[in-house]
């Protein structure tokens, strides 16, 4: 840039003339005015298409909301379908999700950070890690059905609770280890020396100080990857989450529905009705989602203060 | 070692030393534990690879893998059934090129006013309030395509347009993938030096010509990894192209008609009834394998640039 620069300014002081910048100062500014706009309104397309979309499925789907809604079963009639089993569904699958993930996660994450030496093994597993993360939500689900569902059938009950689980939990695996990674990297060097200095071990020093100074990034983190888990709907479809269901989940085993497949359901149906049903059904998918964030907000903050 | 640690263990039988042996191997057992976390990663990567592979090959027994890559039917549901991958890669890449065409210069021309022209304050609430955008479940976005952006086109610029159709799926992807290419294209940006910045002003240009003629061009390698990565992420979504652009397995550029993208074909046979080890099971391996490859291109291309950006400074 430098150099190109610098033989415009030679050239025109040479002997053809030709200026390089053009003098016409206001024509330049009024472009500028005009970018300056342009950049702003390009800034907020994106806000106001969300705002647009939060507004068009609450105007949809908040009449259509109910207790009734809430508390019934799908069916055949869109005026009598319900949530209830796949809000259960959802929550089995969050609960299960989080229990495998965040130790494998957070697990992974610190032998990553605080063990691992920088072998090829090491820088491969790192790699991989990051590719993890780019890989389509529906390949995981491919995956789930190819292992879970049909070759581990027998232990996971197939199509159930748990395969679609352990199919979401690693999905969001790469986030948990990413997120907590770089918690734990902010963690001063002192921390780590004074404790070996006080004749703790790696681990007595990872318990006791770095894992408590790692949570609130670590918890952000998590809950963020479990919010996404919650919104998945590619991978659970094709790891078998039936759409309609007449019944609560009642075990692991168990096999099931989620709000986002429900959803899903209720919007391929051609009858106008199911799809407002869909719109209150996006409506409770969303509130869970604003739950979830906040108090991963709410736990953030409090952490933070205290530290 | 372990046998010398012992050794001295029991010539030296103080209790300091006893602990310190139990709290040793409790050490090296965490250890182990933590390892063998962070190598399901390296297993999820070797199952996505085996079950890929595995299930395709199947499928290419029963089909050959050059009417695979060259028929121009895709017609898997049918009596005498057809597998040309490049239908259902030419939807791909049409809602792909949509989507782009949005989401590169908004996401772009974000980026810019993100780095260059918001202050400090401005860009503490813009960046996570576009970051909400790529939070958004996808579902949410295929409802939103099918009952509000079709219809609003239908009603306005394109009559007749098919309910189902490629323009609104891709336009709603677009969207979607702003925040992922304004934010990598941002740190790309940011990362550029004050000096160059300063040096364009002092040669008088205006902040403008510093953005678009020094910035950007030395923001260039982070800018095209974000938009690879973008192109990613576009080509691997699904459900807003399963609800709303139909599954209509055909070969056009048409943007009103209605594609079946890989992605949309995997949902569809997914939502199905299909029996283990049938040929459409198969398929749909062999079509996710195809995604698989696709995307792990892209993402180390992508990886590639973002790296050369980094050395660059």
């Amino acid at each position: 840039m430098v150099t190109k620069s610098g033989t415009q300014t030679t050239q025109k002081g040479g002997p053809e003339g030709e200026p390089v910048f053009k003098s016409s100062t206001s024509a330049r500014h009024a472009l500028d005015r005009v970018f300056a706009i342009l950049v702003f309104v390009a800034t907020m397309i994106g806000l106001v298409v969300l705002a647009v979309l939060l507004v068009d499925i609450a105007w949809d789907g908040i009449p259509r909301l109910s207790w009734d809604f809430m508390t019934s079963f799908p069916s055949v009639i869109p005026e009598n379908s319900g949530i209830y089993p796949a809000l259960i569904g959802s929550l089995w699958l969050l609960g299960l999700t989080a229990l495998f993930s965040v130790p494998l996660g957070v697990g992974a994450a610190v032998y990553l950070e605080e063990y691992a030496t920088d072998t090829w093994m090491n820088r491969l597993i790192e790699v991989n890690i990051s590719n993890l993360a780019g890989v389509p939500s529906i390949i995981y689900g491919l995956l789930g059905l190819g292992i879970f569902v049909n070759l581990l059938g027998s232990v996971t009950g197939g199509q159930s609770i748990i395969s679609g689980a352990l199919t979401l939990s690693l999905l969001i695996l790469p986030v948990i280890i990413i997120a907590t990674r770089e918690s734990l990297r902010t963690i001063p060097g002192a921390v780590r020396e004074g404790g070996y200095a006080l004749g703790a071990t790696r681990w007595e020093v990872i318990r006791s100080h770095l894992l408590p100074m790692a949570l609130p990034g670590a918890l952000t983190g998590t809950i963020l990857a479990l919010s996404r888990a919650i919104g998945e709907t590619a991978p659970l479809i094709v790891v078998g989450a039936a759409t309609f269901i007449t019944f609560a989940p009642a075990g692991p085993q168990s096999s099931y529905s989620a709000l986002p497949i429900q959803i899903y359901s209720w919007v391929s149906q051609p009858q106008p009705a199911f799809q407002l049903a869909a719109a209150a059904g996006i409506v409770v998918l969303m509130v869970v989602l604003l739950l979830t964030n906040s108090v991963a907000i709410w736990l953030r903050n409090k952490y933070q203060r205290r530290a | 070692m372990a046998a010398n640690a012992e050794q001295r263990g029991r010539s030296e039988a103080g209790m300091w030393h006893r602990e310190s042996r139990a709290r040793h191997l409790r050490e090296r057992a965490i250890k182990i534990v933590l390892a063998a976390c962070a190598y399901v990663s390296v297993l999820t990567t070797f199952g996505i690879v085996f079950v890929l592979l595995f299930e395709t090959i199947t499928f290419f027994r029963e089909v050959s893998i050059v009417e695979f890559l060259t028929s121009t039917t895709w017609s898997a549901a049918f009596a005498n059934p057809q597998f040309g991958i490049m239908v259902l890669a030419g939807g791909t890449l049409l809602t792909t090129l949509i989507a782009i065409a949005v989401a590169l210069p908004v996401g772009l021309l974000a980026a810019i006013f993100l780095s260059e022209y918001a202050s400090p304050r401005l860009r503490r609430w813009l960046k996570p309030a576009l970051e909400i955008l790529a939070g958004v479940p996808t579902i949410v976005y295929g409802y939103f395509a099918l009952t509000f952006v079709t219809p609003l086109l239908r009603a306005t610029i394109f009559p007749d347009m098919t309910i189902f159709n490629a323009l609104s799926a891709g336009l709603v992807m677009g969207v979607m993938i702003i925040p992922t290419i304004a934010s990598v294209s941002e740190d790309a940006i940011y990362a550029v030096p004050r000096s160059l910045r300063e040096g364009a002003y002092a040669l008088g240009a205006t902040k403008r010509e510093t953005a678009t003629r020094v910035v950007l061009p030395a923001a260039l390698s982070g800018i095209v990894a974000a938009t690879i990565l973008g192109i990613s992420r576009a080509v691997g979504e699904t459900m807003i192209v399963a609800v709303a652009a139909g599954n209509l397995a055909q070969l056009t550029a048409n943007p009103l008609q209605s594609v079946q993208t890989m992605t949309a074909y995997i949902v569809q046979v997914a939502s199905g009834d299909t029996g283990t080890g049938t040929l459409t099971y198969n398929t749909i391996f062999a079509v996710g394998a195809t995604l698989f490859v696709m995307t792990l291109i892209l993402n180390i291309i992508s990886y590639i640039f973002v790296r050369r950006f980094r050395e660059a400074y």
